[in-house]
């Protein structure tokens, strides 16, 4: 009797729980995607919903929805375009000279051997250093004082370049910076890409004696085209929106020279209280990222097309 | 304790034998001096406890945000003293200062209730005042059932318990008769002269008395020093850029940032004749003897350049000098110290003053107790304890400026400290006008000033612009 009931149980057991997870393992195995979304989401939507507000800190009786005036007051306040200067400006010259850089190195230590390796993995080294604290060391080789580089650029002939505390020289040593640490990121991608490229054409080539840089332009930069667009991507992503070397070296100064979008937006939070300004201009920035990321991601799927033959 | 010793100490306490006489006396018992401030200490405790019932939140528990800095350490150095006095527990946090304001605002701003007090600068509280982030402390001050009679309100400099008083009317007086007061202080900076007396006397430079000789005098230091310049100020892209010499010295010619109309309306006040006059002066001093990153330099830059010799002069807080005078410093015991008049028709400094107070979290939820820690911590006993045995300099208390003790210490090792703050103590307070945009306008205040330094704009251009930016943001406000 006892035997026959505990089958039954466990029978009904397993119905049961086929039961249930037949109908809720498809929203179980989706929960954590949801809660990440919604994760995402609400704190995204609470900035959007800031932005429209006249929202300051400091003036808490002042708060109501102005709705788009603190993004209409863009377009008369040139702070507002001297930041989006300087953003796009910074981004361009740092991705485009990151590129450039990585590429040829990777173009060096394109063959295996083990003084390549040990090469690429020492110049992995500034990718490891946290970006504030990279800032600072810099902050120190650039001192006039005692700076090592200042000492350099003295026993060349210019003994009044101040780096980043001059305007004029301000964003090439903050760009300076930037392609000091990331460049390496660029380069171990590019390096894979390189090594992983198909022998086949190479060997054709070199059998019908084409010239190296013809290889060059028709078939190792067409092939590695889609690796460069993905670090473009990840890199352009971020140097829109950079902060530490910035903030860590100037403050944004000299003057407005640096006054990146988030250096702006976190002023005019953390100093100012201005909510609203601050969360709409980070709304600009969510935009100008999105639609980077949209035309990478276009532009790579459609070379990714058509060296499958399909477009 | 012996009986001897313990009546040495108390008469001490009640005031009937001076400082002097005890030190005398314990001595000649065989007392230590280190061991008879510890009995000081504990007598003052055990009087402080007779006259009030500092044991009414006994096993409540508070937490405190800290920025460090010395007079966070005169405080945790002290704090055994308060536990055993009211048998409250106190933990607290510290944060350097680069991220203290942001942690302070992030707390605030999303009404934590996790901090009691933390330590503020007193420009942050017309921020967080008319937030509702934090309590008006006079309803605490002035009850007589939850303030200890020993407190001493009115033993606090005039100048700065005032500056820390605002009515949260932008443009409002600071201490004025209906002010709130949002803290109170622990310690405060003047901004004056401190140079070096070593560079000065090797070659003949002459302590400047104006804005004139100042120019004058950091243009031949800078000439007779080989790798270093003239005067260290100021110059990041901060609001902290404004406040220190340069606004001290604007002051001493009774200029303004701001003016209030008969309506209440704000205006900038930047653009006038004098104060182009004083904007070209001070360019032209860093461009000739300042730093060459001068942009870069925050109060750290300006300290340890002094203090390292780099610099023959600086021109901002006096605390820095203080501290850059004492062991570990290259110039340890060669910097001296004056009080400065930027105006040659002004008849004393009138220093801007930066003020560390503590503040009652508005959602903490234990006040009265956060109370007695306030007027524990602010108290005379806990400013008298900092500034002779710690470095809670410089003290916010007349009565702890007339310490005989403490006068001794300062004069012995700092060579004229006393006197510069006694010339400038009467005209120190803040010099800004109180209102919500003090952050915004004042960093574009220290943005136009590098522009100008750089170059990029002229004098007289750059003050109309900031001024017509000024006046834009403040209608924009509604001030």
């Amino acid at each position: 009797m006892a035997q026959s009931l505990s089958a039954m149980f466990d029978k009904m057991t397993r119905q049961f729980k086929f039961k249930i997870s037949r109908r809720w393992l498809p929203y179980l195995l989706s929960l954590p995607a949801l809660l990440t979304c919604i994760g995402i989401l609400i704190p995204f939507f609470t900035a959007v919903a800031y932005s429209l507000q006249r929202f300051r800190l400091s003036q808490p009786a002042g708060r109501r929805w102005n709705w788009g005036e603190n993004y209409l007051a863009f377009f008369n306040d040139s702070s507002f375009w001297n930041t989006l200067k300087v953003s796009v400006t910074y981004a361009v010259l740092t991705v485009v000279i990151e590129l450039l850089l990585a590429l040829g190195i990777a173009l060096l230590l394109q063959k295996r051997s083990r003084v390549n390796n040990f090469v690429s993995i020492m110049l992995l080294m500034p990718l490891m250093t946290a970006p504030a604290l990279a800032a600072l060391m810099w902050k120190l080789m650039t001192n006039p004082g005692f700076g090592i580089l200042s000492y350099f650029v003295k026993v060349l002939g210019m003994p009044n370049f101040n780096w980043a505390s001059d305007p004029q020289t301000a964003m090439f040593t903050v760009v300076l910076v930037d392609v000091w640490v990331y460049t390496p990121f660029i380069m171990i991608l590019l390096l894979a890409g390189l090594r992983s490229l198909p022998p086949q054409p190479f060997e054709a080539a070199a059998l019908d004696g084409v010239p190296r840089w013809f290889v060059f332009w028709r078939i190792t930069l067409p092939m590695l085209t889609p690796y460069m667009l993905t670090a473009t991507l990840f890199r352009a992503i971020e140097s829109i929106q950079q902060f530490d070397i910035i903030y860590a070296m100037t403050q944004g100064g000299p003057g407005d020279r640096l006054t990146v979008f988030q250096v702006e937006a976190y002023l005019n939070f953390f100093q100012s209280t201005n909510v609203g300004r601050s969360a709409a201009l980070m709304m600009i920035l969510w935009a100008l990222t999105y639609f980077l990321s949209n035309l990478f991601i276009k532009n790579w799927l459609r070379l990714r097309e058509r060296a499958r033959g399909e477009a | 304790m012996y009986e001897k010793e313990k009546d040495l100490v108390d008469a001490f306490v009640r005031g009937t034998i001076s400082r002097r006489s005890l030190i005398k006396s314990l001595g000649a018992l065989g007392v230590t001096a280190g061991t008879a401030g510890m009995l000081v200490n504990m007598a003052t405790t055990n009087a402080m406890a007779a006259d009030f019932d500092w044991m009414k939140h006994k096993g409540t528990k508070l937490k405190l945000l800290l920025n460090k800095h010395p007079y966070a350490d005169a405080m945790i150095a002290n704090i055994e003293n308060f536990k055993k006095l009211t048998g409250i527990e106190v933990a607290y946090d510290i944060f350097p200062e680069d991220v203290y304001f942001d942690k302070v605002t992030a707390a605030l701003s999303s009404k934590s209730t996790e901090y009691d007090a933390f330590m503020s600068g007193a420009y942050m509280t017309w921020t967080y005042g008319p937030a509702g982030w934090i309590d008006d402390l006079n309803q605490y001050i002035k009850d007589p059932a939850k303030t200890n009679p020993m407190y001493a309100f009115g033993d606090f400099l005039p100048g700065v318990i005032k500056s820390c008083a605002w009515n949260g009317v932008p443009g409002g007086a600071l201490g004025s008769a209906d002010a709130k007061q949002w803290c109170i202080p622990l310690a405060y900076e003047q901004n004056n002269l401190t140079y070096n007396k070593r560079i000065f006397d090797a070659n003949k430079l002459n302590v400047p008395k104006n804005i004139d000789e100042l120019l004058d005098t950091a243009k031949a230091a800078k000439a007779v020093m080989k790798d270093g310049y003239g005067i260290g100020v100021r110059g990041s892209r901060s609001w902290a850029t404004i406040h220190p010499g340069f606004l001290s010295g604007y002051s001493n010619f009774e200029q303004k940032d701001l003016n209030k109309d008969a309506k209440g309306k704000l205006t900038a006040a930047m653009n006038t004749p004098v104060s182009k006059e004083y904007h070209k002066k001070w360019v032209k001093m860093i461009q000739e003897s300042g730093a060459p990153d001068w942009s870069t330099h925050t109060w750290y830059q300006v300290g340890t350049d002094v203090g390292a010799g780099k610099s023959a002069m600086m021109f901002d807080a006096d605390i820095l000098g203080y501290f850059m005078n004492g062991e570990g410093n290259k110039e340890a015991g060669n910097l001296a110290f004056s009080g400065f008049s930027a105006n040659p028709a002004a008849k004393a400094p009138t220093p801007n003053i930066w003020i560390w107070a503590m503040a009652m979290s508005s959602f903490s939820k234990q006040k009265d107790a956060t109370w007695y820690f306030l007027q524990w911590v602010t108290g005379p006993e806990h400013d008298l304890f900092g500034a002779q045995k710690m470095n809670l300099v410089n003290p916010a208390r007349a009565s702890v400026w007339a310490d005989g003790a403490f006068r001794d210490k300062m004069t012995k090792s700092y060579a004229g400290y006393v006197e510069m703050h006694d010339t400038s103590a009467p005209g120190a307070s803040i010099k800004f006008t109180p209102q919500p945009l003090f952050f915004d306008l004042t960093t574009e205040w220290a943005s136009t000033l590098q522009k100008m330094v750089a170059k990029e704009v002229p004098v007289d251009e750059g003050l109309d612009k900031l001024a017509e930016s000024v006046n834009k943001q403040l209608a924009d406000a509604g001030l």
